[in-house]
């Protein structure tokens, strides 16, 4: 396996672009099916919403967003070259 | 003495003073048979206090045993044996004689019954972790050594402190006969120093850099050590000293969120891995502040998963750094080509940090949000959820993906030696065993009164929901994540920059005064020394050669004088 790809030019099967695109696929039918899944548990739902098939990946997504660019403002102010503490 | 009299600690103690005599395959079999050693010991301790003895009047308990001493003793010794296996070939001497020397006094703090014995290991602690962090031997390790040791010092200062309150109020070091809050009563300072000096060392605000600033300066092998215990044992002394306590909720929530944010804008895929220790901790310190039964069993099963985790995570990232000499994220990727084996026990590690099904975080971490849906917590609850897809989002996949895949880095590095593989292998096979297998670990938890199920349709889904589309945000996010070659200010920035200008401020007033103080006194001694040379220098009145004429002189009007003053 390991000299098929040792060629300059020739990709390692996984980042070759057609793998690529077929993740991407898997991904999106995986990600269907956990949604269409809650629809057919008994989801307790303790609080508002959460009783729904579809709250923790509107939930999952939307936190997720919100922590990247909630971390990329403060990055605005925090983020220093890393040879800072350096002299 | 009996064997359950004798503090499992001590056997590792006593191997890190026998370590450096040894060679070969004796010294390889004392690093993997100690930790074995010491956790049959720690099955031999029954219930109650073993050991007793007087110390200023003060009844102290060395070595007392409960399920909960136990359950620490038993992952602190997995883990020494592990991280043992990991660095047998590749570590110091040193580094690995202070590591054992470390593990040991974190078992010593697992099975003390008084607050005496766990301040003498909590200070034992400090001095092991912070050779093990000298003994990368660089000049960055020196310094952050030194910032650490300065924090933990601190720390202990601050529980001493509370403990002479302790002692004061109550004239007893017992520990563990109840929360200290509800002992002391949250009136006392006594409470609040001996939490703060319990605090610092899980890595909660506002000290907690001193973690991701020292940790990712040791060695490849030192931080797999380092991960495990000073944060866990603090993990042990909040549970068993302050369950219930409400504040911890909110403290664990921020440490949960700083560990996320932080991560996230972290390059150096250890510091990603010392900022998720952070997060980690903060979901066992919210569950203890929760303080039901259901939560303090999830915090206590979290602390033995995670220990695992992590470490498999760091030593995945210590084969990285070992094979390559590189850390940062922007300078690795593409490495899952010729490091399959590291590539893929780090992406178990990352997917038991991020909780998925199958995997020991899973059947740990949601005991915790179990906890605050039942105590009908809804902010917590929802912080705690967001918090979990967050997990994914930072570790889980942000740091296989940018170590391992994202760009082609040129490097074909192959995968580390056996003895590294091995003990990979083993963490790797411990995180997938206990999320298929649960019942061992819970068999084994400090309280039999609550019985979990972690495998129902609802929590299953749920995880499923959350950890899958926060991959979506990932990768549909993914060029605002972009690596910059870039660090994060945090509350070290304090004593790294604000306290050395005022010290640099400090020193040139200083050294201003001092200056004029000395031109001062110079001139002065000038002035004295031109005197005496005035009067006795080689043309100075006192030192000039008379001719005996003159003498005589001078002898005459002197006895003249003699004379007038005898008759007066």
């Amino acid at each position: 396996m390991a000299d098929k790809h040792d060629k300059p030019g020739d990709l390692h099967w996984l980042v070759r672009p057609q793998t690529i695109r077929r993740l991407w696929v898997v991904f999106a039918v995986v990600l269907a099916l956990t949604v269409v899944a809650g629809l057919f548990v008994d989801l307790p739902g303790h609080f508002v919403w959460d009783g729904e098939f579809w709250f923790f990946a509107a939930y999952g997504f939307a936190t997720c967003a919100a922590m990247v660019f909630g971390a990329k403002a403060l990055g605005i102010f925090l983020k220093r070259p890393d040879n800072y503490y350096d002299d | 003495m009996t064997i359950d009299q004798i503090s499992p600690g001590l056997v590792l103690i006593v191997s890190a003073f026998a370590l450096p005599f040894l060679r070969g395959w004796l010294r390889a079999a004392l690093i993997l048979l100690g930790p074995l050693v010491a956790l049959w010991l720690v099955w031999q301790i029954p219930d109650g206090a073993m050991l007793t003895t007087k110390f200023m009047g003060l009844d102290l308990v060395p070595v007392k045993g409960d399920r909960l001493s136990r359950l620490f003793g038993t992952i602190f010794c997995i883990m020494a044996f592990a991280g043992g296996l990991f660095a047998l070939r590749q570590a110091r001497t040193i580094e690995l004689s202070a590591a054992m020397f470390y593990a040991g006094s974190a078992v010593g703090v697992a099975f003390a019954g008084d607050l005496i014995t766990v301040f003498v290991f909590w200070e034992l602690m400090a001095l092991g972790s912070t050779v093990v962090i000298w003994s990368s031997d660089t000049d960055a390790a020196r310094k952050a050594g030194l910032r650490y040791v300065m924090i933990h010092l601190l720390g202990g200062v601050l529980l001493m402190a509370g403990i002479v309150d302790f002692v004061a109020a109550k004239n007893t070091v017992a520990f563990g006969i109840g929360p200290i809050q509800e002992v002391l009563t949250v009136n006392r300072p006594g409470t609040w120093l001996i939490l703060a000096g319990f605090l610092i060392n899980a890595g909660a605000p506002p000290l907690s850099a001193w973690l991701p600033d020292a940790y990712p300066e040791s060695s490849p092998t030192g931080m797999v050590f380092l991960s495990a215990f000073t944060t866990k044992t603090a993990v042990y002394v909040l549970w068993r000293g302050f369950q219930g306590f409400d504040v911890l909720i909110w403290i664990g929530l921020f440490m949960v969120f700083y560990g996320i944010i932080y991560a996230l804008l972290e390059n150096d895929m250890r510091r990603i891995l010392a900022y998720s220790i952070v997060n980690q901790v903060g979901f066992m310190v919210c569950g203890i502040g929760i303080g039901t039964d259901m939560a303090l069993n999830g915090a206590a099963a979290h602390a033995f998963t995670h220990i695992i985790y992590k470490a498999l995570l760091l030593m995945s990232a210590g084969s990285v750094l070992y094979m390559t000499g590189k850390r940062k994220c922007t300078d690795l990727g593409g490495l899952f080509q010729s490091m399959p084996l590291t590539c893929i026990c780090g992406i178990i590690g990352a997917l038991a940090i991020s909780s998925f099904p199958l995997t020991s975080g899973f059947i740990s971490k949601s005991m915790i949000s179990q906890a605050a849906a039942d105590q009908h917590l809804a902010l917590v609850w929802f912080l705690l959820a967001a918090a979990s897809a967050g997990v994914f989002l930072h570790a889980g996949i942000k740091f296989p993906w940018f170590v391992f895949f994202q760009k082609d880095s040129g490097m074909r590095p192959p995968d580390p030696p056996w003895n590294m593989r091995l003990a990979m292998i083993l963490f790797a096979a411990l995180c997938i065993g206990l999320g298929v297998w649960p019942e061992p670990l819970y068999q084994i938890l400090p309280l039999q009164s609550v019985t979990y199920k972690p495998y129902t349709g609802y929590h299953v889904v749920e995880m499923l929901q959350l950890l899958l589309f926060s991959g979506l945000a990932f990768f549909v996010l993914l060029p605002f994540m972009k690596r910059t070659l870039t660090i994060s200010l945090d509350v070290d920035w304090f004593w790294r920059r604000f306290g050395a200008r005022l010290a640099r401020e400090f020193a040139i007033r200083s050294n201003r005064a001092r200056g004029l103080t000395a031109d001062r006194m110079q001139n002065r001694l000038e002035k004295a020394l031109e005197t005496v040379f005035h009067f006795h220098g080689p043309k100075g009145i006192l030192a000039r050669t008379w001719d005996t004429g003159t003498t005589t002189l001078v002898i005459v009007g002197l006895l003249a004088a003699y004379l007038v003053i005898y008759f007066v």
